[in-house]
C-alpha cells in the first residue's frame, strides 16, 4: 500500500486546471503550424496565424487560451495499491478545481441544476470525473477542460451491425457537417465505436481528449482515423468555419466490445483549443 | 481577393454597404458586450416599453462572456461565443437600428433576412483566439445588470479588433459560400 494524500491530489488538480487552460499542448500547437502550411484558403491561413499567436500570448501571460474554460473533465486512473489519506478522492478533485479556477482567473461555467434556476455554482465545480481502477500504486490524473461550443455539437448514433463501416463514416461526417463553425474548427474529432450507449460516449470523450499526435494502436482503426480525417477535411468548413481545406487536425477513434446486435457510434468534438494536462502521482 | 476595412463605430449605412462576405475588418471604438441573459433582459425591457441601456443605432453588439480580469487588466480572455443562441432576440434589435453583431457560427433564416432587410452586418471573430482579442480591448464598463457577472451588459472600447464579414447586407453567407471551393464530399 502506498499512501497518497487528498491534499496532494487537490493541489495537483488545481495546477493542472490552470496549466490546461493557459498552455496549449505542444502537439496541438504543432498541428496548428502544420495546418497553416497546408491550408489552401488565405482567410484560413490568417485564422490559423491568429490561433498560433493567441497560444503564444496565453502562454507568455499565463492567460486562458479561450474564455470558455469549460467544465473540468478529469480522467483518473487509480492504482489498486494506493491508499488515499486525509479525505475523499472526489472531494479532493473538486477542491482542486475550485481553487484552480478561482486563483487562476478562469471562467466559472457550471450551473448546479440544468432546467429551472440554472444557478452558477461559483467555482466551476462539480468536475466531471471518470475513474478507473488499475494495477499499481500510482494515480494518473488527466484534466481536459471542455467548452460548450464544441460539446453541444456531439452526437450519439445507435447504428446496427448491417450499417457497417460505411454507416460509421456517414455518422461521423454528418455530425461534423452539422457542427459547422460552432466548435471553432480546426477541431479534434473524437469517435467512440462499440460498447453500449454510455460506453460509446465515454470512448468518444476519451478519444477527443487524446493527443493529436497519438494513433489508435490497432492498425485497422488507425487507418480508419486517417480515412475519417480525409473525409472531414473534404467538407470545406475550414478554420473558424470560413471555408478551407483544414476542418480537423485529427480524428481519434476508440473502440470497445459490443453486443451482437449493436453498433453504437458516438462523436465528441473538441475545438482548436484542444487542451489537456496530465500528472502522475 | 477579400478587401480589408478599418471601421470606427457607430457605423453608417454607407460603411455597411461597402462590406462583402469574406472581407476582413479591424473595428475601433465602442462595442457592446452582451450574451444570452443580457439579451433576454433587453427584450424584456422593450416589452415593458422601457428604453435599452444604450442607444443601439449604428452600434455593434459583441457576443462574449470573458474570463475574470487579472489585477490591472481591463478584461480577461474574451473570444466570441456561439451566436445562434441569440437568434431569437436579434431581429428586434436590428429593427431598432443596431448595425451589427460580432460572434461565431451560423444564424437563423430570420436573422439573415433581418440583416439584409435592415442593411446590417454580421462579423465573426476567431473562436479560440481569446487572449489575442483581449489585447484589442482597452476598457470594459458594465452598463446594466451587474448581477449577471460575465453576462452583464457592458461597453468596451476596442482598437483594431480583427473580424471577418460573414453575413452582408446583400444576403451573402460566408459560412455557406466559403466552404464551396474546398468541398469534396
Ligand atoms: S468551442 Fe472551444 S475554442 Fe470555441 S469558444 Fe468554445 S472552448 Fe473556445
Amino acid at each position: 500500500m502506498r499512501e497518497i494524500s487528498a491534499e496532494l491530489i487537490r493541489d495537483t488538480v488545481a495546477r493542472l486546471a490552470v496549466e490546461a487552460c493557459c498552455r496549449l499542448p505542444e502537439s496541438t500547437l504543432n498541428a496548428m503550424r502544420r495546418a497553416r502550411e497546408r491550408e489552401l484558403s488565405p482567410t484560413g491561413r490568417d485564422v490559423l496565424g491568429q490561433l498560433i499567436r493567441n497560444a503564444d500570448i496565453a502562454a507568455a501571460e499565463n492567460a486562458p487560451i479561450c474564455q470558455d474554460t469549460g467544465l473540468a473533465v478529469v480522467f483518473a486512473e487509480i492504482g489498486q495499491d494506493v491508499h488515499i489519506t486525509g479525505g475523499l478522492f472526489e472531494d479532493a478533485v473538486n477542491q482542486g478545481v475550485a481553487r484552480g479556477y478561482t486563483e487562476g482567473y478562469l471562467r466559472k461555467s457550471s450551473v448546479e441544476e440544468p432546467l429551472f434556476e440554472r444557478k452558477n455554482t461559483g467555482d466551476n465545480t462539480p468536475a466531471v470525473i471518470h475513474t478507473r481502477l488499475v494495477a499499481g500504486d500510482r494515480i494518473r490524473l488527466r484534466l481536459a477542460p471542455k467548452g460548450a461550443g464544441s460539446e453541444n455539437k456531439g452526437a450519439l448514433h445507435m447504428l446496427v451491425p448491417a450499417d457497417g463501416l460505411e454507416g460509421v463514416k456517414k455518422a461521423v461526417l454528418e455530425t461534423v457537417r452539422h457542427a459547422g463553425a460552432s466548435p471553432c474548427p480546426p477541431m479534434v474529432v473524437g469517435v467512440g465505436i462499440g460498447g453500449n450507449m454510455e460506453l460509446a460516449c465515454l470512448c468518444a470523450k476519451k478519444a477527443c481528449a487524446r493527443d493529436v499526435e497519438s494513433r489508435n494502436p490497432d492498425p485497422r482503426y488507425a487507418r480508419l482515423e486517417d480515412e475519417l480525417l480525409e473525409l472531414v477535411n473534404g467538407l470545406g468548413t475550414g478554420p473558424a468555419g470560413l471555408g478551407g481545406s483544414v476542418t480537423a487536425f485529427k480524428v481519434n477513434v476508440e473502440f470497445c466490445a459490443t453486443h451482437i446486435a449493436c453498433l453504437p457510434v458516438a462523436v465528441n468534438i473538441n475545438c482548436n483549443a484542444a487542451r489537456h494536462a496530465e500528472a502522475v502521482l | 481577393m477579400p478587401a480589408t476595412h478599418h471601421l470606427t463605430t457607430p457605423l453608417s449605412k454607407d460603411d455597411i454597404r461597402k462590406l462583402r462576405i469574406g472581407d476582413l475588418a479591424f473595428i475601433s471604438g465602442t462595442v457592446y458586450a452582451a450574451r444570452d441573459a443580457a439579451h433576454k433582459r433587453m427584450i424584456e425591457a422593450l416589452d415593458r416599453g422601457d428604453p435599452l441601456p444604450f442607444d443601439p443605432r449604428g452600434q455593434i453588439v459583441y457576443y462574449v462572456g470573458p474570463t475574470p480580469a487579472k489585477p490591472g487588466k481591463p478584461i480577461g480572455s474574451a473570444g466570441p461565443t456561439t451566436s445562434g443562441r441569440m437568434d431569437a432576440y436579434t431581429p428586434r434589435l436590428l429593427q431598432l437600428g443596431l448595425a451589427g453583431m460580432i460572434g461565431k457560427g451560423n444564424r437563423s433564416r430570420a436573422v439573415m433576412d433581418a440583416i439584409r432587410d435592415n442593411v446590417c452586418v454580421y462579423f465573426a471573430a476567431t473562436g479560440g483566439a481569446a487572449a489575442l482579442i483581449s489585447r484589442c480591448i482597452k476598457s470594459y464598463v458594465v452598463l446594466a445588470w451587474p448581477e449577471l457577472g460575465p453576462e452583464a451588459l457592458a461597453a468596451m472600447e476596442v482598437e483594431n479588433f480583427p473580424v471577418t464579414v460573414v453575413a452582408d447586407c446583400y444576403g451573402g453567407d460566408q459560412y455557406e459560400e466559403g466552404a464551396k471551393p474546398y468541398r469534396r464530399v
